[in-house]
Order: structure tokens, then C-alpha cells, then sequence
């Protein structure tokens, strides 16, 4: 684990300074680090790990679905491994993945910190992260859960003879990591910007991060409990959420929710935020409408809290109440239409190039564009009574989930992958892989809204023939999109022994990041703190005034 | 905890700016020990605060059967020990206020009793677990302990166990809260002893102190809620 950054110390540009990779090499230096910066790449190192093996639960699912019948997985361990599949990537890679990864080792350089507000806190949140991923994925190994990553009652609560309490031990350490993530973020961006950094001066990329966590401070607990209250229900046998013990599934839903649509945005919105610089930054063009950005990114947090009863139009909720958390859905695509439209607008006469890392925006923008708007008809009463649980959620929320906030990790990769290793990736594989991942993405899921929409269910490993040519090609694009994957996992791993020394800033960006450290930094980040005198992302000023 | 590092580090806005880094407690990530004493306060507070969403989801499911099962809850209710419930509920209490004082105590810089209110704390935060211990062993003793051996007589049994379910994750949840406070309170006995707080520095004993009152008053809430529901005979079941 601790061998993969350790580049060997660069040419001598300036005498090979010492940075925050070559200060020390040991394992233990690792092991018990406060550097933020190292912590990001102990988590860099664990979701990468993560999403190999959700990927591989990915396959399974997929390989099972190129033909009709149930014939290489039985139905029972076709549902361990869409759940295995679930519970992985959302509690083990897309929760942690921006957050923990670049938001960790950007956040305090961005704002002008030496690291965190509390850095033994921030270790200790990998290492619980690590403990709750050992006790899940132990579960699954010892023989599976079958519940779906919702764990809904009764399925987790009577029916499951599986591993459900092991597991949702472990999502409850998980999600206690990302609660302390959440805090540190929280308390750093508050106390501890450097003199000029105003809150109207902050990158997007820490408005995004804090809206999360608020989001992971806020929402987080209640999954917690409410994980707990199942364990505790499954080991003493009584009946919070059992009908038959006088409880009610549906609190369960109401509970579980109250987390996991906020959660949905906790996936999202450090995406966004990654998009903010990435847009501006390949645009040459200061970001259109900062502060409805930043406000959009608050009132997506916000709005995300009042929108959980649309995953229960069908539970048997009182249509009032369907109907208001109808309008409220809606809603979210304001604040979501806000940020696609300023995007645009800041590519509108920008001078725009077409890096790896603007290839991932392009795909985001449009994927996102598509992802949002069909959650639109999943916010109709009417139109959700067809598309539920059937593969057009399925793929709504992959459209977010992959061509949102993966494409958005990779690009935010790319682009501060020399900053954060010191080495430059090759460009020409770098925009290969992204088409491929492109096309790859698009052949897998697009699919999937039209399986959806022919009445598809999720959730079945066999299924009428008629529905075999869309399968197949969706099987087909999810091995073009692991490739996709792979191709930059070599290229990385390359450019840590053999990739180019990278300048301090190489793609000539605004932001404390490239303009007032090395690559890679040191290990406080900068010689003297920072004082910011200009507003976020300064590019080219003469090019302001034009409105559109 | 997360309150880990919180503990080890900060003090208050007002002291000489020149002189505070190199105070032991000083951590290098903030520029003075003003920033650390915010950072710290602030950390604890937004701490709090998934706490109290924490006991919300409990609370919100209690609310919702609650008015699902009024009656049956006010018919359980009786079965509450409301002697032993009030006296702890003064208990606990009385030890917000000694945690109170040794709070005052370690930001005037009083060694001694500073270390005599945090034991007395720890004290009465003990007296509230024994008291505690024989509330659930009666409730064991009358098989009000949810699950396959669960007894209740009347037309209410399932409705009945839920409230006892609720009962003791509720109590033991909050039970559980003040072992990691009374765990906290004797590291700030040992702290204490060497005399590490005093004007220029008591960040861990106020963060703490926080964190007390807090499980306090969790308590203050359960109270009520759980033990008077309905009319109790005769004053009490006990």
C-alpha cells in the first residue's frame, strides 16, 4: 500500500527539494501520518482497491445478464452480488471518493492551511474507514447478504438468514469515517482560511466540499442508527420495523432515506465542485456566476433533505405527502440546471483546450444534462408508478452516479495527478482512455433506460427473451468501459516511475494549489502562508465584461 | 471518539499573541493558539450536532409509534420506575453542575478543585449506571425485555414491547454515551493531576464539559418521554 507514491525523488529541477512523498519513505511513516496529504493518498490507495472489487461484483452481474436464463449465477447468488456491487461502490468508493481523495489533499492547500483542522482525526477516519471495510467486505466473503444495498425491511430484518449485522456494523464505521471527514472540513473552512481567502474568494471546489459536509455531518447519524436499529432487531428478535411484532417496514424506508437520497448528493456534489475548476481552468475564462454556483451548491445540500419520500411513491405513503415531496424533487433541477447553464457559459468565448482533463468535463456536463433531466419523469407520480424498480432507475442513477461523479473523479484525477505525484501522465493514452470510457459508459447504460422503459425490473438474474439484445450490448459496453479503467490505472502507475517532471503549474491555473506550491508540495504545504489578494479563478480579466 | 485530537490541544482567544505558539499544546497546523481554541470549539460543537441527529432518528421513530399506539404506550408507561427515573434525572443533574464548576475551576486555575469536580462528575455519573443496572435487572425480572421471552398482560403485549424496545436502545444508547464521558472525565483526572490546565489552556476540560452536558441532556428528554406517558397507580410502579 505504501509503495505506490513513492516516486523517486525528480530530476533536479531546484535540487530536488523535499516534499511531502520524499520526506520519508518508512511504512510506519505512512501508517501514522497527520499529513493530509498523505492521508488523501492512503485513501487514494483503499477506494481504488474498493472500486476493483465492486467492479468485479459489476462483472458478475453483467455476465449473468447476456443470457435469458439464470445460468451462471443462481438467483440467490445473483442478488449477494448486485448487493456486493451496491454496497461497495456507494459506502466504499463514491462516498469517500472526491471527499476523502482530493478533497483531503486539496481542501487545506486551496484555502491557504498548513493541513486540517484536526489531523489525527482525519487519520483515524481512514482507519475506521478500513475496519468497517474489513467487517464488510468479511461478510461477504463469509457468505453474502442478499438484501440490495438498501437493506430494506423485511428483506434485512426476517427474511435475510445472511450476514446482514456484520455488514451494517461496517457501514456504520464507514459512515462514522465520513462523518469525521465532514467535521474536519467543516472546522478547516471555517478557522483556518488564509489572511484574503473570503468566503466570496473560495474555489467552488471547497463551496462543493462543504456542502457535502454539511450533508455527511447532518445526514449521516440518522443512517447510523437507523442501520443499528436493523442489527439490533435481527440479534434480539424484536420488532421495530416486523409488522408482525406490531413495527412498520416503512419507517425503516422513511429512516433510511432521510440519509440516502442526502447521500446521493454527498456522490454528487464534490463532482460538481470539480467541474467548477476544471471548466474555468480550460476555458481561460473566470467561472460564470460564482456566487449562484456557490449557492446552488448550499441549496442542493439543503434541498436534499426534504426529497427522500420520492423513493417511496409505491411504498404505500399517503399520496399528500407523494405529492409534496413531487414538487420538491422538482425543485432540485433548479439548482442543478443553475450549475449546467453557467458551465456552458463559461466555455461560451473561452478559449477553450481540450486536455484529458476537459474531455471528462464535456462528458460530465452532457451525461449529467441526461442523467437529471430523466430523473424528471422519476419525480412524477404518475410516470413513477411505471418506472419504478425497473432499469430506467437503474440507469438514471448510474448516468449521476459513473458519468457524473466518476467521470469527475477521473478528470480531477488527471488534472491534479501532477500536483499531487509530481510526474505528468501521457496525454495521447490519457484522451484515448477517456473516449473509451465515454463510449463504454454510454453503450452500457443507455440501454438500460430502454430496457426501463419496456418494463424491465431490476433485480433479476433471468429474465423474457425479448429483452436479450439490449442486454448483451449492455454487457458489451461494460467490458469497453473496463477497459476504459484500466487503461489509466497503467498509465498512473507508469508516470510514477517514468512519467515527466511536473512544473508547479502546468496547466498555467488560478488557485493557491498551483500558484503557491511545488509539485508536490511540501509537507505544510507552503514556505509562508499565502495571502490572497484576488478573486477565485483571475483568468484573463479583459475577457470579463461580456455577458451573454 | 472524534473528540480525540479536539481533547489534546487550544486555549482562549485573549492571551498574548507572540508567546502562544510555543505553548506545549500548541499544534502547528494553526497560526496561534486563538485559532486553536476556535477550531476546537467549533469541531466540538458540529460534533454535537451528530449527536443530536443520532438520537433524532431514534426520537422520530419513537414519535411516530408514539401517536401510532398512544394508549398502549400510556397503559406500558406505568411500568417505568418513576422514583428511580427522578432521582436519577437529579443526579445527573447535580453532576452537570460539578462539571460546571470544574470548568470555572480549570479557567481560574484552581488545581484542586478542579480535580475534586471531575471526580465528583465521574461520581455521580456512576451512581446514575447502578441505578441504572437495577432499573433494566427489574425489567429483566419481569420479562420486559423485548424479545422471545417478553411478558406483558393485557390487549397491548406487541405495542407494549415496542415502547420497551425503544426503551432500552434509547436508555442504553444514552447509557452507553455516559461510560465514554465517565472514560473521558478520569483521562481528565490524569491530565488534571499533572496539572497541565489552567488559565492560558483548558480546552479539553470545556470540550468535554460540553460533551457532558449533552448526554445530560439527552436524559432531560428521555425522561419524560419514556416515563410519563400515562398516569401512573399509585404514584409508581416500583
Amino acid at each position: 500500500m505504501s509503495t505506490v507514491p513513492v516516486a523517486p525523488p525528480p530530476p533536479p529541477r531546484t535540487a530536488a527539494p523535499v516534499n511531502y512523498l520524499s520526506v520519508s519513505h518508512s511504512v510506519r511513516s505512512w501508517l501514522l501520518t497527520a499529513d493530509h496529504k498523505r492521508i488523501a493518498i492512503l485513501f487514494l490507495v483503499s477506494i481504488s482497491f474498493f472500486f476493483v472489487l465492486g467492479g468485479f461484483a459489476a462483472t458478475l452481474v453483467r455476465l449473468e445478464l447476456v443470457t435469458p436464463r439464470g445460468d451462471l449465477l443462481s438467483d440467490d447468488g445473483y442478488n449477494k452480488a448486485f448487493t456486493a456491487h451496491g454496497i461497495v461502490m456507494i459506502f466504499f468508493f463514491l462516498i469517500p471518493s472526491i471527499p476523502a481523495t482530493l478533497g483531503n489533499f486539496l481542501l487545506p492547500i486551496m484555502i491557504g492551511a498548513r493541513d486540517l483542522a484536526f489531523p489525527k482525526v482525519n487519520l483515524l477516519s481512514w482507519y475506521i474507514f478500513m475496519i468497517g471495510g474489513v467487517i464488510a467486505l468479511s461478510a461477504m466473503f463469509l457468505g453474502g447478504v442478499d438484501t440490495g444495498w438498501t437493506f430494506y425491511t423485511p428483506y434485512s430484518s426476517t427474511y435475510s438468514n445472511q450476514w446482514v449485522s456484520l455488514t451494517v456494523i461496517g457501514l456504520f464505521l464507514a459512515g462514522f469515517s465520513s462523518i469525521l471527514t465532514g467535521l474536519n472540513f467543516i472546522v478547516t473552512v471555517h478557522t483556518m482560511r488564509a489572511p484574503g481567502m473570503t468566503w466570496h474568494r473560495l474555489p467552488l471546489f471547497v463551496w462543493a466540499a462543504y456542502a457535502t459536509s454539511l450533508i455527511q455531518v447532518l445526514a449521516t447519524p440518522v443512517v447510523a442508527i437507523t442501520l443499528l436499529l436493523v442489527a439490533v432487531e435481527r440479534t434480539l428478535r424484536i420488532g421495530f420495523f416486523d409488522p408482525a411484532l406490531g413495527g412498520d417496514p416503512v419507517l425503516f424506508q422513511h429512516l433510511f432515506w432521510f440519509y440516502s437520497h442526502p447521500a446521493v448528493y454527498i456522490m454528487i456534489l464534490p463532482g460538481m465542485g470539480v467541474i467548477n475548476e476544471l471548466v474555468t481552468c480550460f476555458s481561460r475564462k473566470r467561472i460564470f456566476g460564482y456566487e449562484a454556483i456557490a449557492a446552488a451548491h448550499v441549496a442542493l445540500a439543503v434541498l436534499g433533505f426534504f426529497v427522500w419520500g420520492h423513493h417511496m411513491f409505491v411504498s404505500g405513503q399517503s399520496i399528500y405527502a407523494g405529492m409534496v415531496f413531487s414538487i420538491l424533487t422538482f425543485a432540485v433541477a433548479i439548482p442543478s440546471a443553475i450549475k449546467v447553464f453557467n458551465w456552458t457559459a463559461t466555455m461560451f468565448r473561452g478559449s477553450i483546450s481540450y486536455d484529458t482533463p476537459m474531455l471528462y468535463t464535456f462528458g460530465f456536463i452532457g451525461l449529467f444534462t441526461i442523467g437529471g433531466l430523466t430523473g424528471l419523469p422519476l419525480a412524477s407520480l404518475g410516470a413513477d408508478v411505471h418506472f419504478s424498480d425497473t432499469y430506467f432507475v437503474v440507469a438514471h442513477f448510474h448516468y449521476i452516479m459513473v458519468g457524473g461523479m466518476v467521470l469527475a473523479y477521473l478528470g480531477g484525477l488527471h488534472f491534479w495527478w501532477p500536483k499531487m505525484t509530481g510526474r505528468l501522465y501521457p496525454e495521447g493514452w490519457a484522451k484515448f482512455a477517456a473516449l473509451v470510457v465515454f463510449v463504454g459508459f454510454n453503450l452500457t447504460f443507455f440501454p438500460q433506460f430502454l430496457l426501463g422503459y419496456l418494463g424491465m425490473p431490476r433485480r433479476y438474474h433471468a429474465y423474457p427473451e425479448e429483452f436479450q439484445v439490449l442486454h448483451v450490448l449492455s454487457s458489451a459496453g461494460a467490458s469497453i468501459l473496463a477497459v476504459g479503467f484500466i487503461i489509466p490505472v497503467v498509465y498512473f502507475l507508469w508516470s510514477l516511475r517514468s512519467g515527466p517532471p511536473a512544473p508547479a503549474n502546468p496547466w498555467g491555473a488560478k488557485g493557491l494549489e498551483w500558484e503557491a506550491t511545488a509539485s508536490p508540495p511540501v509537507t505544510e504545504n507552503f514556505a509562508d502562508t499565502p495571502v490572497v489578494t484576488e478573486p477565485a479563478y483571475n483568468y484573463a480579466s479583459e475577457r470579463e465584461p461580456e455577458i451573454v | 471518539m472524534s473528540d480525540a485530537d479536539t481533547l489534546s490541544h487550544s486555549l482562549p482567544a485573549a492571551s498574548a499573541v507572540e508567546e502562544e505558539p510555543s505553548h506545549p499544546a500548541y499544534r502547528h497546523q494553526f497560526d496561534d493558539m486563538a485559532q486553536q481554541f476556535e477550531a476546537s470549539h467549533l469541531g466540538m460543537w458540529v460534533f454535537l450536532i451528530t449527536e443530536i441527529m443520532f438520537f433524532g432518528g431514534l426520537f422520530g421513530g419513537y414519535t411516530i409509534y408514539r401517536s401510532l399506539y398512544h394508549e398502549a404506550f400510556a397503559d406500558t408507561s406505568q411500568y417505568m420506575n418513576i422514583v428511580l427515573g427522578a432521582f436519577n434525572t437529579s443526579v445527573l443533574i447535580a453532576s452537570s453542575l460539578t462539571m460546571a464548576l470544574a470548568v470555572h475551576a480549570a479557567q481560574t486555575g484552581l488545581q484542586k478543585p478542579l480535580v475534586r469536580f471531575l471526580l465528583a462528575t465521574m461520581a455521580l455519573g456512576s451512581v446514575f449506571l447502578v441505578i441504572k443496572y437495577f432499573e433494566y435487572s427489574e425489567k429483566f425480572h419481569h420479562h420486559h425485555f423485548p424479545g422471545p421471552n417478553f411478558h406483558y398482560e393485557g390487549p397491548w403485549a406487541r405495542q407494549a414491547e415496542i415502547l420497551f424496545s425503544f426503551y432500552f436502545v434509547m436508555t442504553g444508547m444514552h447509557a452507553l454515551h455516559m461510560v465514554v464521558g465517565i472514560g473521558l472525565l478520569s483521562y481528565l483526572v490524569w491530565k488534571a493531576s499533572k496539572r497541565v490546565f489552567d488559565a492560558t489552556y483548558y480546552t479539553p476540560v470545556e470540550m468535554i464539559g460540553l460533551y457532558w452536558h449533552f448526554v445530560d441532556i439527552v436524559w432531560i428528554f428521555l425522561f419524560p418521554l419514556l416515563y410519563l406517558i400515562g398516569p401512573h397507580h399509585m404514584g409508581g410502579h416500583s
